[in-house]
């Protein structure tokens, strides 16, 4: 059995293509071409080529000596957080923008949240001088006013999603609509693995270079490519995806998945989708998602923007269900204090979601001698304001 | 012969309304239907409010969301339903997205709409492939016809597929578009309700989106069976209230 995805997309019992017949050519067109397509020695080079010259890959897998001696355990930070617009959204969106391009696609949208994929979007546009849109919920528009002027600058026209919560899960109604009104010369960029099938796919296979290089730095400083741990937290979960990618079939590796648990699980202000979730359909996928008896798609909190959204991707739905990933919840202020420690010992302010998976080693022990892998999946200068205000800084 | 086949077997242009159950209040329901048979339309879409109408233009998104906050609720509405068939003779079809019918469960919503004489579902994100492979069974069992939607960049390849796994009538879609956001038919429109038409499939079709006043239901209906309105009737609910749905069909249906 495995856990990646199958020939009819889906991961065990999750994913698929749940869209409306207006979408069917689009989805379809690349679910035919993505695999070829992402096969082509010319795709891998400029792929790996950009990675390396312009993303700064490969990014460093650095033994945190100071957390580690803390934690009374080995552990290494893979700092995804040094890549060009300071995040592991950048590997997705450059292998999509040169996926639309043989596609033949002359305009770009996408969705975004705390806005890290609408710059990591609109910085590739810029790159390869293609038209740019990005939907953003008015709210967050509001909350992330230095990520909306970024896309700005790097020439993205930013458009307010008024619909609903106006939040992440209204941005991606927006760019989806957007798609069914232009089905011809549009490429939609998601910027997790969500979404209608191949998208969770293809992403996921576009940010597991972060597992690659993990299993070879990893050889390098150990004289092992297997950790004893991979940990990484999970909004939609591409970042978890990337990380867990090498490793998904391999049992010896232990997989940790961490969610937000906002003000607690059980508080209803939370983003904790594993637990709170059923079995439904939302953005074109069948997932865990956070909704009422009635399948009314309900509003998911946390302090961190990247984690806020009422669904994971299929793959990590199923690695719930089959008990293959451990998941654990994490509070905000859990996530503060842990990010707040990383800064101290490490010299490195984490972005808040990756905070999340930091704030684990209050709760889980570790042996000595285990390998814990975690992924730093972005830096914390875009959360500067939340930092500020939680610490009265 | 069911409601719809018995319908669509009159050489008559057909003239569908939807309206999203739970708007503008949440007891209108079972009125707005009768005011819409006592008004002369021939089949009735009643819109499941769903929270994330990933299809739907502004108009219906708000009414949606309206519904939802006055209480509509799957279960609510086969309530509100119960006694429909004592008092309506027109085709009645429910249009939902998939998620609220996969919580209600499918059987136990087939099995819901049979008993209140619901004749046929639209389910816009339910694929066929899914429908054909995962719940053909349930809706044959139940009597429940499936209605799916072909847009203008649909392969004539794939239109044929979706005209056998069809059972009443085929939903044209009649442009690139969510709902309620166009407001005439382009000479490209018009060349694709031609080549349609001109398909001869073994299913009427009923063209909607962007039908909101006289010219473009006579236009569509001179290419297919019929045409649903949706956005502008919603629209008319939202300015005069179920006052005047009389008025509202009549102008439809009367050329200026």
């Amino acid at each position: 059995m495995s856990y990646n995805i199958d020939q009819n997309g889906y991961y065990g019992q999750f994913g698929g293509a749940f869209i409306p017949e207006m979408l069917y050519p689009n989805v379809e067109e690349l679910r035919q071409n993505y695999l070829s397509i992402m096969n082509e020695d010319s795709f891998k080079k400029e792929f790996n080529q950009l990675l390396k010259d312009y993303v700064g890959r490969p990014s460093p897998l650095y033994f945190a000596k100071r957390l580690s001696k803390k934690y009374n355990t080995k552990i290494y930070l893979k700092r995804e957080d040094l890549n060009h617009t300071g995040a592991h959204k950048i590997n997705n969106t450059i292998g999509q923008i040169l996926m639309a391009k043989r596609l033949g696609k002359t305009r770009i949208i996408a969705e975004t949240g705390a806005g890290q994929h609408g710059v990591a979007t609109a910085t590739v546009c810029a790159l390869m001088g293609i038209e740019c849109i990005v939907y953003m919920g008015a709210i967050d528009i509001e909350r992330q006013a230095p990520n909306v002027s970024r896309m700005k600058m790097l020439g993205a026209t930013v458009i307010p999603a008024q619909s609903g919560s106006k939040t992440l899960k209204d941005a991606t109604n927006e760019a989806i609509r957007d798609w069914i009104n232009n089905p011809i010369d549009t490429h939609y960029i998601i910027g997790s693995v969500v979404g209608p099938h191949p998208y969770p796919d293809m992403v996921a296979k576009f940010q597991s270079v972060i597992s690659e290089e993990i299993k070879n730095q990893l050889l390098e400083h150990e004289g092992q490519s297997k950790p004893n741990y991979v940990m990484a937290c999970v909004g939609g979960g591409s970042n978890a995806a990337g990380a867990f990618y090498q490793f998904l079939d391999d049992l010896d590796v232990n997989l940790i998945a961490v969610e937000a648990a906002g003000k607690g699980i059980n508080s209803g202000l939370s983003a904790a989708t594993s637990t709170l979730g059923k079995v439904g359909i939302i953005h074109g996928s069948k997932t865990l998602l956070m909704q009422s008896d009635d399948g009314q798609i309900t509003e998911p909190y946390s302090i961190s923007a990247g984690l806020d959204y009422p669904g994971i991707g299929p793959m990590h739905a199923n690695l719930y269900d089959k008990n293959r990933a451990e998941f654990i919840a994490i509070s905000d202020d859990d996530a503060m204090a842990a990010g707040l420690e990383l800064c101290k010992l490490e010299g490195i302010i984490p972005a808040i979601e990756t905070s999340h998976s930091l704030a684990v080693f209050k709760y889980k022990k570790f042996k000595p001698d285990d390998i814990v892998v975690l992924n730093l999946s972005g830096r914390g200068d875009k959360d500067l304001n939340t930092y500020i205000n939680y610490f009265n800084l | 012969m069911n409601r719809i086949q018995q319908m669509l077997s009159v050489d008559k242009r057909l003239l569908s309304i939807y309206f999203t159950a739970g708007y503008p209040k949440l007891e209108d329901t079972v009125s707005i239907i009768k005011h819409l048979e006592q008004s002369g339309v021939d089949f009735i879409e009643i819109g499941l409010p769903f929270s994330d109408p990933l299809a739907d233009g502004p108009t219906i998104q708000h009414s949606s969301k309206i519904a939802l906050e006055n209480g509509m609720t799957t279960k609510l509405l086969f309530k509100q339903l119960e006694n429909i068939r004592t008092e309506v003779n027109l085709p009645l079809l429910i249009m939902g997205y998939f998620n609220p019918i996969l919580q209600y469960g499918v059987e136990q919503f087939c099995s819901d709409c049979k008993k209140v004489g619901i004749d046929g579902l639209i389910i816009p994100d339910l694929p066929m492939e899914v429908y054909n492979s995962t719940y053909k069974d349930i809706f044959i069992e139940h009597g429940i016809a499936i209605v799916f939607l072909i847009t203008p960049q649909t392969s004539d390849e794939r239109i044929s597929v979706i005209d056998d796994s069809s059972n009443a009538f085929i939903y044209m879609v009649s442009s690139a578009s969510v709902t309620g956001s166009k407001t005439g038919f382009s000479e490209e429109q018009t060349s694709y309700f031609k080549r349609i038409s001109e398909m001869k499939l073994k299913h009427p079709q009923i063209i909607g989106f962007g039908i909101s006043n006289n010219d473009t239901y006579t236009n569509a209906t001179a290419y297919a069976k019929g045409a649903i309105i949706g956005s502008a009737f919603i629209k008319h609910l939202e300015a005069h209230g179920t006052g005047n749905i009389n008025t509202f069909v009549t102008q439809i249906k009367t050329p200026k």
